[in-house]
C-alpha cells in the first residue's frame, strides 16, 4: 500500500510548505474548493472513514450533524492531546508533516463552513508545538489560511492551544471545557458537541489522524478510499507498537491488518527470541489479549469479537518476562492520577483498585483480594460520565480474566513467578 | 523578566485568538509561568487581572493541570516517564539512580537548585523508552550509562 499518512515523512523538507507542495501537498485543497461544501461531506460519508481517536465514530456523520445545525459560528477542533499510554501515532504527523494536518483542517473547515479552528496539542509535545506554529505561519503567508483563501472568498483562522498535562482532556467534552479555560472535566452527553460544543456552538472535534486522511479522500474520492483495508471501517491506519518487540515504532498499514502480522512481520517479532505472553491492542484502556487471539484483524469491528477494542491502535506487547500484575498496577496508578474527580465511582474506584493491586504486587495480597478487585471494577464500569472509568475497569477485569493464575500466584505466594518486572 | 504591564498586555493579546476572554486562561498561565518560573501568588494575580477573572477561578483551573508549576523549581526540570512501556524498559532503575547520584526525589529539587524531577504519565515515546523531557528537550532510549552524560550538559 502506498503511504498516505507517513508519505515522505523522513524527508526534512516535508515539514515546510514548499516541501509539502513539492510532493503534491495542497492540491486536494484546490480540488475541494471546486466542490460544494455538502459534496465534500458526502464524499467523507462515502469513504466510510471512522474517527481514529479511539471511539471510531463515522466522521461523515459527525460532520453532517454539525453542518445541519443552523447555529453559527461553528468550530473545528483538532484533538492532538495524544495521551493514551502506548500511543504515539500522531506524533510523526505533528512533528514531521504538519501541513498534512493543516490541509486536512482547511478542507474540513470549508466543508463545515467554519471560520475558526484550534489544534489542542498536549503539553508534553513542545517540539510539535514549534513545528506546528511555524507551519501555521507559513500557511498564512502562502495564502492557505486567513482571509480569502486562494482567492475563493473563504476565511479560516487556525492556532495551537497547548494543553497542560491532563489525559482526560483527550475526551472531547473535557477538551472543550479546557479550551474554554476551565478544569478539564467531561460534560454529560447529550447534548453532543456537534450541536452544543465550544462556547455553546456546533463543534466538530476530530483526531489528528482522522483529519490527516481528509486530503487523500478528496484526492481519490470516497468510493476508492472505501476499498482500502477492512470493509466496515476502511482506510490506512497508523499503529504504534511498543514494549517487547524488535522494531517498535509507528507503522502505516491498511485497516484490518492482523495483530499477528503487525507484531511478527512489521515489528520484527518478540525481542531477543522470547515468548509472547500478552498484548494490549489499542492503548492501555483496551482489554488485554492472550497470544491465541492475535490472528484478529485490527479494526473497529473485529477486535470486539475477541473481547477487546481498536482504541488508538497502540499495540503494547508483553513477553514472558513481564509481570502482568505489575503492569496492571502501573496502569491503575495512571488512571488514579488522571481521574478528573467528577464522578465518584471513578475517583474513588481507581484509588481503591490501585491500592489493592499495590499490596498484591508488594507481597501483601490477602485472600479474596482478586474478587474484591473485580467487585470494585464492576462498580466503576458503566457508571461514569466518560470512558476513563470504563478503561480502568477494563484493565483489571481483562487482566484477571485472561491471567487468573498469575494473580492467584501473587496472592498465595506473596511474590512474582517471573521476576522483578 | 518583562514588566507586569508588558506581561498583562501579552496575555490580553492572546485572548484575541478566542471568542471569549476566559479561553486565554491556559495560555495566560503558561506565559506567567514563563516569566516567573512558577505560578507564584503574583503570577496568579497578573493572570487574574489581565483576564478579569476571580483569583480563585485562576488558581482552581491551574491546580487541575499537572504541567503548571505550583512551587519554585530548579534551574532544569527533568520530566521522566515511568508509565508501562518506560517501566518495562527500566525507568524505575533510572529514578533510583537520580536519587543516588543527585539526592533527587520525585517531586523534589536538588539542594543546589540545579534539577527538579517530575514523574510523567506517558510522554508518547514508548518506542524509544525510557524517555524524558529536560526543560523543552526530548531524550529517549535512556540507559544507566547514558542518562548522566545527558544530564551533565545541564548546568
Amino acid at each position: 500500500m502506498e503511504k498516505v499518512l507517513l508519505k515522505d515523512i523522513d524527508r526534512p523538507e516535508t515539514a515546510s510548505v514548499s516541501g509539502y507542495e513539492a510532493s503534491g501537498g495542497y492540491q486536494a485543497l484546490r480540488k475541494a474548493f471546486e466542490l460544494e461544501p455538502k459534496a465534500i461531506i458526502e464524499e467523507v460519508k462515502k469513504s466510510g472513514l471512522r474517527g481514529r481517536g479511539g471511539a471510531g465514530f463515522p466522521t461523515g456523520m459527525k460532520w453532517d450533524f454539525a453542518s445541519r445545525d443552523p447555529k453559527f459560528p461553528k468550530y473545528l477542533l483538532c484533538n492532538a492531546d495524544e495521551g493514551e499510554p502506548g500511543t504515539f501515532k500522531d506524533r510523526p504527523i505533528l512533528e514531521k508533516n504538519p501541513h498534512l494536518l493543516i490541509e486536512g483542517m482547511i478542507i474540513s473547515a470549508y466543508a463545515l463552513q467554519t471560520e475558526r479552528g484550534y489544534i489542542y496539542l498536549r503539553g508534553e509535545y513542545p517540539h510539535a508545538r514549534e513545528v506546528l506554529e511555524k507551519a501555521i505561519s507559513e500557511a498564512y503567508e502562502a495564502g492557505y489560511l486567513g482571509e480569502d483563501i486562494l482567492g475563493k472568498g473563504f476565511r479560516f483562522d487556525l492556532s495551537v492551544h497547548q494543553g497542560a498535562g491532563a489525559y482526560i482532556c483527550g475526551e472531547e467534552t473535557a477538551l472543550i471545557e479546557s479550551i474554554e479555560g476551565r478544569r478539564g472535566q467531561p460534560r454529560i452527553k447529550p447534548p453532543f458537541p456537534v450541536n452544543v460544543g465550544a462556547w455553546g456552538m456546533p463543534t466538530v472535534v476530530n483526531n489528528v489522524e482522522t483529519l490527516a486522511n481528509i486530503p487523500y479522500i478528496v484526492d481519490i474520492g470516497g468510493e476508492a478510499y472505501a476499498g482500502i483495508g477492512s470493509k466496515d471501517c476502511p482506510g490506512p491506519k497508523l499503529f504504534s507498537i511498543s514494549c517487547c518487540v524488535e522494531r517498535p515504532g509507528v507503522y502505516e498499514l491498511p485497516m484490518g491488518t492482523t495483530l499477528k502480522e503487525i507484531i511478527y512481520e512489521h515489528a520484527g517479532g518478540i525481542k531477543d527470541g522470547r515468548q509472547l505472553k500478552a498484548v494490549i491492542p489499542g492503548g492501555i484502556s483496551t482489554p488485554v489479549l492472550t497470544p491465541d487471539k492475535i490472528d484478529v484483524p485490527m479494526d473497529f469491528v473485529s477486535l470486539p469479537k475477541v473481547g477487546s477494542m481498536l482504541g488508538s491502535g497502540a499495540v503494547m506487547v508483553f513477553d514472558e518476562g513481564v509481570c502482568l500484575v505489575k503492569v496492571c498496577w502501573r496502569a491503575m496508578k495512571f488512571f488514579e492520577h488522571e481521574s478528573c474527580g467528577k464522578c465518584t465511582p471513578c475517583r474513588e474506584g481507581t484509588g481503591w483498585m490501585r491500592n489493592i493491586l499495590e499490596r498484591i504486587e508488594d507481597g501483601f495480597g490477602r485472600e479474596g483480594d482478586i474478587e474484591l478487585l473485580q467487585d470494585v471494577a464492576l462498580s466503576v464500569s458503566g457508571k461514569t460520565f466518560c470512558p476513563l472509568g470504563d478503561g480502568a475497569a477494563n484493565v483489571v477485569l481483562s487482566f484477571i480474566r485472561n491471567f487468573p493464575d498469575e494473580f492467584e500466584y501473587h496472592v498465595k505466594n506473596k511474590k512474582c513467578a517471573v521476576g522483578e518486572i | 523578566m518583562k514588566s507586569i504591564m508588558a506581561l498583562m498586555d501579552e496575555i490580553k493579546e492572546m485572548s484575541r485568538r478566542y471568542p471569549d476572554r476566559r479561553a486565554a486562561l491556559l495560555p495566560g498561565l503558561y506565559l506567567a509561568q514563563r516569566e516567573y518560573g512558577w505560578l507564584s501568588q503574583e503570577a496568579y494575580e497578573v493572570v487574574s487581572k489581565a483576564l478579569n477573572l476571580p483569583p480563585a477561578t485562576v488558581k482552581g483551573v491551574a491546580t487541575f493541570y499537572a504541567m503548571y508549576k505550583k512551587q519554585p523549581m530548579g534551574r532544569h526540570l527533568i520530566q521522566l516517564c515511568t508509565n508501562v512501556a518506560c517501566m518495562i524498559m527500566g525507568a524505575e532503575r533510572l529514578v533510583d539512580l537520580l536519587k543516588e547520584r543527585y539526592g533527587l526525589e520525585p517531586g523534589g529539587t536538588t539542594k543546589d537548585g540545579r534539577f527538579s524531577l517530575v514523574i510523567m504519565e506517558c510522554i508518547g515515546a514508548c518506542d524509544r523508552a525510557p524517555a524524558m523531557l529536560v526543560d523543552r528537550d526530548f531524550h529517549s532510549d535512556l540507559k544507566e550509562d547514558n542518562i548522566f552524560e545527558i544530564l551533565e550538559q545541564y548546568k
